[in-house]
């Protein structure tokens, strides 16, 4: 691999294994593609794992247990109930448990001979580059667009690869980038998408096998990157779809026009990610719209006191399945078709899980015409919270 | 055999839940342009307000990226597959 930074063991700490690491790896030293020399890189590799969930979880457990010598892991989220569906470094005792701590204690049970650094923070621009500094390559396993494009250019600016995979319901996508002469983040995508024209994942959904094939994938392409064999997927974006069970690969092209990685770079220091993405903050959209509300409290006290409200849940047909509030259920998506549905003289309260679809139906309901129509404030799941807890969250 | 036209996962909701749709065409844009006027909701998702490409949309003929062909005027033949693939960020959470 071409620049310094990303050869692994030039200055190379271990020279050598003990027989019980002999052991342990025998099945990758009778391989000749890996071999000791192949496992001796593994050793002194120093991997960092931006995300310890639904692919940190394959990515932590097979580099460990491969035996790359330094892994870092940086998250700062905790581990909560809904993540054991597919975040399999967790047991449910990890739950309330800082992911980094319950990771680090899962992988070193695994092998205790490698070294874990966490660092429990959120990856910013104002510490990325001393993060990433120390380490051999870069593993995207993140959620969000900021960080994916901070975790783009800060590698591009140090001359690491990048090893990027993600998700999104039943569809990953895995790539090498910052490879020398090879692509970029950018050159793929130049800008994020504005916020609310693509789902969230948390709104979506995921499979939760899909991380574990897409995370292993990040896993194979970091071990081949550390012992430089075979084809790694720079170049190349592997498209997989786990419903129609295919991969499919596209070329991808260096753009010499690129701002980070081109011939004329305009970035040329990290910049404001959340500002560039057009979100403020984790979880909140610029384009949130602001509508009428009623509380859940002030529902059902209107309700108690039998005033005549139409509930109307926007909400996805197996949404309601799940629980709901006895609601009319027309989801968002065909409101415009079968907004004549609903009565505009009858005062309406719309709800879905959060507050957000729901919002988005009070302001088309009222653009359309619709005077009396409120927001459910916080959804379904603020009525669970404040009103009745028989309701599963979800 | 006209072409075929893969709709990404995100983007399907958008297209009363299709994953792919067949149309006759030439170019990429002549498939696209019957796309979204099959599937109304999708213009917006694929399109600016004054008709370009959305640049967090890429799309590709086979496996090849348009913007390194003739973008929208790439001519397409029967039996090529017109990818949209748009960036999707999950992983973490």
């Amino acid at each position: 691999m071409a620049t310094k930074t990303q050869t692994v063991g030039a200055n190379a700490k271990f020279t050598n294994l003990s027989n019980e690491e002999i052991l342990r790896y025998s099945r990758h030293l009778i391989m000749p593609e890996v071999g000791m020399d192949g496992q001796l890189k593994l050793k002194n590799a120093k991997v960092l794992l931006i995300g310890t969930g639904g692919l940190g979880a394959p990515l932590g457990l097979y580099l460990a247990a491969a035996g790359v010598g330094k892994l870092g892991l940086v998250d700062f989220d905790v581990v909560d109930s809904t993540n054991l569906q597919r975040q399999v470094t967790f047991g449910a005792q990890d739950v309330g448990t800082p992911k980094t701590l319950a990771a680090k204690n899962r992988l070193s049970s695994l092998n205790s001979d490698i070294e874990i650094e966490t660092y429990e923070t959120k990856l910013e621009s104002g510490n990325a580059l001393e993060l990433f500094k120390d380490y051999d390559f870069i593993v995207d396993g993140t959620d969000n667009f900021p960080t994916r494009y901070l975790v783009n250019d800060a590698c591009i600016l140090l001359g690491k690869q990048n090893v990027y995979g993600s998700i999104f319901r039943f569809e990953g996508q895995a790539t090498v980038f910052g490879a020398p002469d090879g692509p970029c983040y950018r050159c793929l995508y130049p800008e994020p998408p504005p916020p609310g024209l693509v789902p969230s994942c948390a709104e979506g959904g995921v499979l939760g096998v899909l991380p574990g094939i897409i995370g292993s994938i990040q896993a194979m392409e970091t071990i081949k990157l550390i012992i430089g064999r075979g084809d790694s997927l720079a170049g190349r974006l592997l498209l997989f779809d786990a419903l129609g069970m295919k991969f499919r690969e596209l070329k991808l092209r260096k753009n010499p026009d690129c701002p980070v990685c081109g011939k004329n770079p305009t970035i040329t220091k990290l910049i404001d990610y959340y500002e560039f993405c057009g979100v403020r903050g984790e979880e909140a959209p610029a384009s949130d719209v602001q509508v009428p509300e009623i509380t859940p409290r002030e529902l059902k006290s209107r309700l108690d006191r039998g005033d005549d409200l139409f509930i109307l849940d926007v909400r996805e047909p197996h949404e309601y399945q799940i629980c709901n509030l006895n609601g009319h259920l027309i989801p968002l998506g065909d409101l415009t078709r079968r907004a004549h549905e609903l009565d505009t003289s009858k005062e309406i309260v719309a709800h879905c899980r959060s507050g957000k679809r729901s919002a988005e139906a009070v302001d088309f309901l009222r653009k359309a015409g619709f005077r009396k129509i409120l927001n459910l404030k916080g959804g379904i799941l603020a009525w669970s919270d404040e009103v009745d807890p028989s309701v599963p969250k979800y | 055999m006209p072409v075929k036209v893969i709709i990404p996962t995100p983007l399907r909701v958008f297209a009363a839940k299709r994953d792919s749709a067949e149309f006759p065409a030439a170019s990429v844009g002549e498939a696209l342009n019957k796309l979204t006027t099959e599937f109304g909701e999708l213009r917006k998702h694929l399109y600016t307000d004054d008709g370009k490409l959305r640049s967090f949309v890429n799309v590709y003929v086979n496996d090849e990226d348009i913007r390194y062909l003739g973008k929208e005027e790439t001519p397409v033949k029967d039996g090529d597959i017109v990818s949209i693939v748009p960036s999707i960020a999950g992983g973490r959470s």
